[in-house]
């Protein structure tokens, strides 16, 4: 049987994505996810248990490159698209006191 | 026969031999656009301005042999998910509403130094997740051969924006079927080409693993060219191939003497719409008829398929959509206290329903105890489908099948069951997991007069006897039109 979802759940989930679901959302999402798990756990049915995990289709190896700056300076492109910015900087609300 | 009939390669061929200059090609597709969009809205930004400057660059850069190139001068449409510089880049969402990229996707500057000229930027699921292009922010595209029904996602607006005679080609961005199944609802030629094929840096990421970027167009020779023209190794992106077999145009031939042709029975069998059957069974004719040896295998992995990828697409999006945050790009909610509780309030109001249905499905899928259980499943799944299409190809140069269960549905149909929603996706999400190349060409209509593509699907870098076999078909099928060119659906053959 599929893993059943309850609040527990729901609100763990709401911490690790960074969101503030209101309370029809909440049910909503509770509902919605409990029918796709169930759907899912038709996956249970194929055996693999002599597969190993395939995270990359190809046997790619991570590209290493020299620590090069190639790019010029772009701060002031880049912070014109930052909702606050103050003296060339991100702005964010007070984090530490 | 208007200019906005005929196809990139002819348009550039006339350019060149200057019997149109660009500047009437761009204005044709911008007065296209004007009579189009309160019908269509393909688009979610139109940019008039910048096409006409660019126009003039172009027509000089082809005069001075700058520009030789078969897209030279060419009105071309882009997704809203792939970076445009100094042009807005919204991924249909509210989240983005307003970006402006400091950079332009490869795949951009690739289009921009083959001299085509980008009109707009195309509607599409929010994020690209959805396969109707009703979860964008910003309202929906309607089909152009019927504009009560979708036009297909989430590149909807690109194809649309083809069918509709608003562009010439497009590009569009495939995660689990997103440039076949809308390019199938539409009446157009759409291809994802083998992952790594076209570079993604620049492309705002939904499933890393299974994104990529790839043409849609009028026939399979446009395609061809365009994919050419795209395709890149790129530094900037850590998957990217190098390949040498970039020639795309060079295998379009029209011979499939001696090609073994494999339909799986999962691809034709339960769910499956008789009209669509009957397309895939008419291509499979025609191939025959044109001397490929054509016979029917199974997959029958295949119904693993659509859970395999909501996760791994799910897990993959809920990570990479935790960049928008609203500190350096995207949407801030207004009221909060605090830095939390600004994270969450931005996303929370920023992201639709379907967005944050697949961040939290991922997250889940992810998260500490249920891991094993469902993540590593899948990607053991995965290795599993991946498998048995290498199996498949060892025998077959090709596999041909649907690209969608159905044709174009109704709007509002889709959405009120996401389950269902995801179920449409069944033919086309494999390709995705197992990195293949797939196309999708026009092969006749429904009883409705909708149209159905059908879908040809190769191993891993082999686009070559793709558009070997696409090509066949499309000489062996009766000539095709846009959606735009004729009035009341009639064009094309039912099937």
């Amino acid at each position: 049987m599929a893993q059943q979802i309850d609040s527990e759940i729901i609100d763990q989930v709401s911490i690790l994505a960074k969101l503030e679901l209101t309370e029809t959302e909440r049910q909503q999402a509770m509902e919605d996810m409990q029918k796709m798990l169930d759907y899912i756990d038709q996956l249970n049915e194929l055996d693999t248990s002599q597969t190993e995990p395939m995270p990359h289709i190809f046997p790619i190896q991570n590209v290493f490159r020299d620590d090069e700056a190639v790019n010029g300076d772009d701060r002031e492109a880049m912070l014109k698209n930052a909702p606050k910015q103050k003296d060339g900087q991100y702005q964010v609300p007070k984090t530490i006191e | 026969m208007e200019l906005i009939q005929f196809t990139a390669a002819e348009l550039s061929e006339k350019i060149r031999r200057k019997e149109i200059s660009v500047l009437e090609a761009v204005k044709a597709s911008l007065d296209q656009i004007r009579q189009m969009e309160p019908e269509i809205h393909s688009f979610v930004t139109v940019t008039e301005e910048y096409a006409y400057k660019r126009a003039q660059k172009v027509e000089k850069g082809i005069r001075d042999g700058q520009y030789r190139g078969p897209l030279a001068g060419v009105p071309t449409a882009v997704k809203d998910n792939i970076c445009t510089a100094g042009i807005p880049t919204t991924c249909s969402s509210k989240m983005l509403e307003g970006f402006v990229p400091p950079y332009s996707a490869e795949a951009v500057r690739c289009l921009e130094r083959a001299g085509a000229i980008i009109i707009g930027k195309t509607n599409m699921d929010e994020f690209a997740m959805g396969s109707t292009t009703e979860t964008s922010a910003f309202g929906i595209t309607r089909n152009p051969w019927d504009r009560e029904r979708v036009p297909g996602g989430s590149s909807g607006g690109s194809c649309a924006a083809v069918a509709a005679g608003e562009a010439f080609f497009a590009l569009g961005s495939d995660t689990g079927g997103s440039i076949r199944q809308p390019s199938s609802w539409c009446g157009v030629t759409g291809m994802k080409p083998t992952y790594g094929t076209v570079s993604r840096n620049g492309l705002i990421a939904y499933g890393s693993s299974l994104d990529q970027i790839g043409p849609i167009a009028k026939n399979v020779k446009d395609c061809a060219l365009v994919l050419e023209a795209v395709a890149s190794w790129d530094p900037m992106d850590s998957t990217s191939m190098k390949r040498q077999d970039l020639r795309f145009s060079e295998n379009l031939t029209g011979d499939v003497r001696g090609f073994r042709v494999g339909i799986p029975k999962e691809y034709v069998g339960e769910g499956v719409e008789p009209d669509v059957r009957k397309a895939v069974e008419r291509a499979a004719a025609l191939l025959e008829a044109a001397g490929a040896a054509v016979e029917q295998c199974s997959l029958k992995n295949t119904r693993y398929a659509i859970p395999t990828y909501y996760i791994i697409a799910s897990a993959e999006a809920s990570s990479n959509l935790s960049r928008f945050d609203g500190v350096k790009y995207g949407y801030r909610a207004s009221e909060y206290e605090g830095l939390h509780e600004m994270y969450k309030r931005s996303r929370s109001q920023g992201f639709g329903t379907e967005v944050k249905r697949r961040i939290m499905l991922g997250s889940f899928v992810l998260s500490s105890g249920y891991y094993d259980a469902y993540y590593l499943k899948a990607l053991r799944a995965k290795a599993v489908i991946k498998e048995e299409f290498d199996q498949a190809f060892s025998k077959y140069d090709v596999i041909l099948g649907p690209a969608a269960p159905t044709a174009a549905t109704r709007i509002g149909e889709s959405l009120k069951d996401p389950i269902q929603m995801y179920l449409g996706d069944i033919f086309t999400v494999s390709v995705n997991l197992a990195g293949l190349p797939a196309l999708t060409l026009p092969a006749g209509l429904t009883e409705d007069g909708l149209p159905v593509g059908v879908q040809i699907i190769g191993g891993c870098f082999q686009e070559g006897k793709i558009f070997q076999a696409a090509c066949s078909l499309e000489q062996a099928l009766e000539p095709w039109h846009m959606a735009f060119e004729k009035e009341g659906h009639v064009h094309g053959k039912t099937v």
